[in-house]
């Protein structure tokens, strides 16, 4: 139970940041964090006590396996992370060209 | 930009070809061991970003817009929806099918076209990820100009 | 299995690679790509449609068929919820490919444009097809991060301070969505939706669970910006160029915010009337609030956006009313009547926010200004425009004939006959200040004084943009013959019957 907790420590770690962070960037590691807490969690649910790496072995019959689904749920939300991570930091560098700055309290030329 | 000092620029010559073969090595073993399209697609993408990060982007003249990069990598994801397409074509004609013959597990050349599609999602991951790190590239050489 | 079905993935994907290869050679080709690519699966929508009729069709990838009677692999399910939303996707996804032809020559780079495009549209007809519940997320994001790009498509200043704010709350839902698959993966063991609901009806773990719903109706929520969660809404639809205004607000929030919480809260979860509450609190406020952010608005498409929120909290509210019925178990005739209105003021919202927003888009490209105060007397000069966003105006405010009224009125019939006299009224009143607040823009966009400088250039927008605006306008007045007794047997009720009776959805996928 305890690595569950921690894994949400983590996560609430990520979302202390995205909330309190001023640049940019420190906003877009914090979500980061919080991804990556997620991804231990679902590494997490999936494991069975005592198992061993999902690769059926013909010869032992014996053998307990860890659940591999959330483990391809974590690979496609790791692809998608990538993803998300990398037009962060896209947008991050056009937004420094345009604003000269990182820092959030200086760029808010939307409101109301 | 431009390159590092004589130590890194050797060190990553021996290097990058050996990280290059690694990655092309679990590739297309992505079907028996652990790693896959993805996790060798983006070893074979380290190997060249490795080489552009030790020799500097100074020598390969990169323009506004690269588009090299970009080409491959939607050729290759579009093979591998017509590899998908295919199973709709052939054999129990449902969408995703493994429409090859299967072979014998543990061989090579096996498991019909999951093979193929850990190859051309290799090579559309090496090619997207080689495409942000030029883009980002591209954006901080307009920066410091 | 219907081969219709992957299709409707395939194909879109397959036109967004294609446009970025044919794009770099041909570069005058990917328009037509485009529209042909749209065109094909608008065809397919209507067919599936038409031919749906109150079943079920499944999809089963790859086909891995089920082991012992649970399903294992990839499921695709269409039904008529799901045809419906099919309809709204890939027609208005038309429309407003055609509005592209012209209005997106001012950009650079319209391989990226269209390429893009059709790629969210693949994410949202993945999400409304997909029968499991990481599948729903891996599309979502699919059509969420190509929401963000093309938002921030002008790389102007205040796109990319959007798109920073969506991409920053897009991704927190995203990662609330998927604490929430993996809380009910943990327990249940199963993602398929409706194997999920077999397991959630014999399971005892109540609180577990209400932890798993109020994560996914966060992060749902958060997509469809029900009013706490709705910082984003306004900046990101108001600065993205104006087709993709009218797809972000006239689908995207409606395929991957409404649509799954529809589905998961009727088909998946056990409804329990808490939920219910809250959803139907959320939903009143948003209505409410929405409208009241909108009316002080000058930018006609911050001002749009703030009513899709108010909108789209009709939709939730009376949803909401349903689901408080359905988990009573009292008065079912009046729960599909209020599920009625909440799918038919969807279909509607579709037709005329979308409509709205492509008519600010043309006083944009003409005027070149979004603010209400700066233009004036554009009647005269833009005839087609002017009558269009009329139209428009008259049928989100809801007045007869437009659609808006029928869908508002049976709203407020539903809420009436369940015993909501507070919901109802409030209903009425804020559907009161949203005419004002469109008699607002129609007088100083259209009517107000004269323009001085510049006005004899002033000239009607060129024909695909026209085209689009027209048809959607028929479309506002057109849909108000769905509110007849005949039409509403064919379209909502087999819909209907998928939402209040679970059975229906779950039963073929198990396969008793």
């Amino acid at each position: 139970m305890i690595v569950y907790l921690l894994c949400f420590v983590l996560f609430l770690t990520g979302l202390y940041g995205v909330i309190t962070r001023r640049n940019l960037v420190k906003i877009v590691i914090s979500l980061s964090i919080m991804e990556f807490s997620l991804f231990l969690f679902l590494a997490l649910i999936g494991y069975v006590e005592g198992g061993t790496v999902p690769i059926v072995d013909p010869a032992d019959t014996g053998a307990v396996y860890v659940d591999p689904l959330p483990q391809a749920m974590v690979l496609t939300a790791i692809v998608i992370g990538l993803a998300t991570t990398a037009m962060l930091m896209a947008v991050i560098i056009r937004v420094y060209r345009k604003y000269k700055t990182m820092d959030i309290r200086e760029i808010k030329n939307l409101r109301g | 930009m431009k390159g590092m000092t004589l130590i890194v620029k050797e060190t990553t010559r021996l290097l990058a070809g050996l990280i290059f073969l690694y990655g092309i090595y679990i590739i297309i073993h992505g079907h028996l061991t652990p790693g896959g399209g993805f996790a060798g697609g983006v070893v074979v993408a380290g190997s060249f970003i490795l080489l552009i990060l030790a020799y500097g982007s100074d020598y390969m003249h990169l323009t506004r817009e690269e588009t090299g990069t970009t080409i491959t990598e939607n050729l290759a994801i579009l093979i591998a929806l017509l590899i998908a397409l295919g199973g709709m074509a052939f054999g129990v004609k449902i969408f995703f099918s493994n429409w090859l013959p299967r072979g014998t597990v543990g061989e090579l050349v096996s498991a019909g076209v999951i093979p193929l599609y850990n190859i051309f999602i290799g090579m559309e991951v090496a090619a997207s990820i080689l495409t942000i790190f030029l883009a980002l590239l591209i954006f901080k050489e307009e920066l410091t100009k | 299995m219907n081969p219709l079905i992957p299709l409707f993935i395939a194909i879109p994907l397959a036109g967004a690679f294609l446009t970025m290869i044919l794009g770099k050679f041909l570069p005058r080709l990917n328009k037509y790509l485009g529209i042909t690519v749209l065109l094909l699966l608008a065809m397919m929508s209507l067919i599936s449609v038409a031919t749906i009729s109150g079943g079920t069709d499944i999809y089963k990838v790859g086909g891995w068929e089920p082991v012992g009677g649970i399903p294992i692999g990839i499921y695709m399910v269409l039904d008529n919820l799901s045809a419906l939303l099919l309809c709204v996707i890939n027609i208005v996804g038309l429309l407003a490919v055609i509005y592209s032809f012209t209005y997106i020559s001012q950009y650079t780079s319209e391989n990226y444009f269209y390429s893009l495009f059709c790629l969210m549209i693949a994410g949202m007809n993945g999400v409304v097809l997909s029968g499991d519940l990481f599948n729903i997320f891996v599309f979502l994001e699919i059509s969420a991060i190509s929401s963000y790009a093309l938002v921030a498509f002008g790389v102007e200043r205040e796109q990319l301070e959007a798109t920073f704010k969506y991409q920053v709350l897009g991704g927190l839902a995203s990662l609330v969505i998927l604490l929430g698959t993996g809380f009910i993966y943990w327990k249940a063991k199963t993602l398929n939706i409706a194997d999920a609901r077999e397991v959630l009806w014999a399971g005892s773990e109540k609180p577990f669970y209400l932890l798993a719903q109020l994560l996914l109706l966060s992060g749902f929520g958060l997509k469809a910006a029900i009013i706490p969660f709705h910082a984003w809404l306004p900046d990101a639809h108001s600065s993205a160029p104006s087709p993709i205004s009218a797809m972000l607000s006239g689908v995207l929030i409606k395929a991957v915010g409404i649509y799954v919480i529809f589905r998961l809260f009727f088909n998946m979860f056990v409804l329990s009337e808490e939920i219910a509450v809250l959803i139907t609190v959320l939903g009143t406020l948003s209505m409410a609030v929405g409208v009241f952010l909108a009316i002080g608005q000058w930018d006609i498409k911050r001002l749009l956006a703030y009513h899709s929120i108010s909108q789209m909290g009709y939709v939730v509210m009376s949803a909401g009313i349903g689901m408080i019925l359905v988990s009573r178990g009292t008065k079912p005739e009046v729960a599909a009547l209020a599920l009625a209105g909440a799918l038919f003021h969807l279909i509607n919202h579709a037709a005329f926010k979308s409509l709205l927003f492509l008519n600010a888009g043309a006083i944009e490209y003409r005027t070149g200004t979004r603010n209400l105060r700066e233009m004036g007397g554009l009647a005269a000069c833009m005839p087609a425009t002017s009558s269009t966003s009329f139209a428009a105006s008259m049928a989100i405010s809801g007045l007869p004939p437009f659609n808006g009224f029928f869908s508002k009125l049976i709203i407020i019939i539903a809420a009436v006959m369940a015993r909501f006299y507070l919901l109802a009224a409030i209903a009425v009143i804020v559907s009161i200040v949203t005419l004002a607040s469109f008699l607002k823009f129609q007088r100083y966009a259209f009517y107000n004084g004269k323009r001085e400088a510049g006005k004899e250039n002033l000239r009607e927008v060129p024909f695909p943009m026209v085209l689009s605006m027209v048809t959607l306008a028929l479309f506002c007045l057109l849909l108000s013959l769905a509110a007849l007794p005949h039409f509403r047997d064919i379209i909502f009720t087999p819909a209907i019957r998928i939402l209040t009776d679970a059975q229906q959805y779950t039963a073929p996928i198990l396969g008793f």
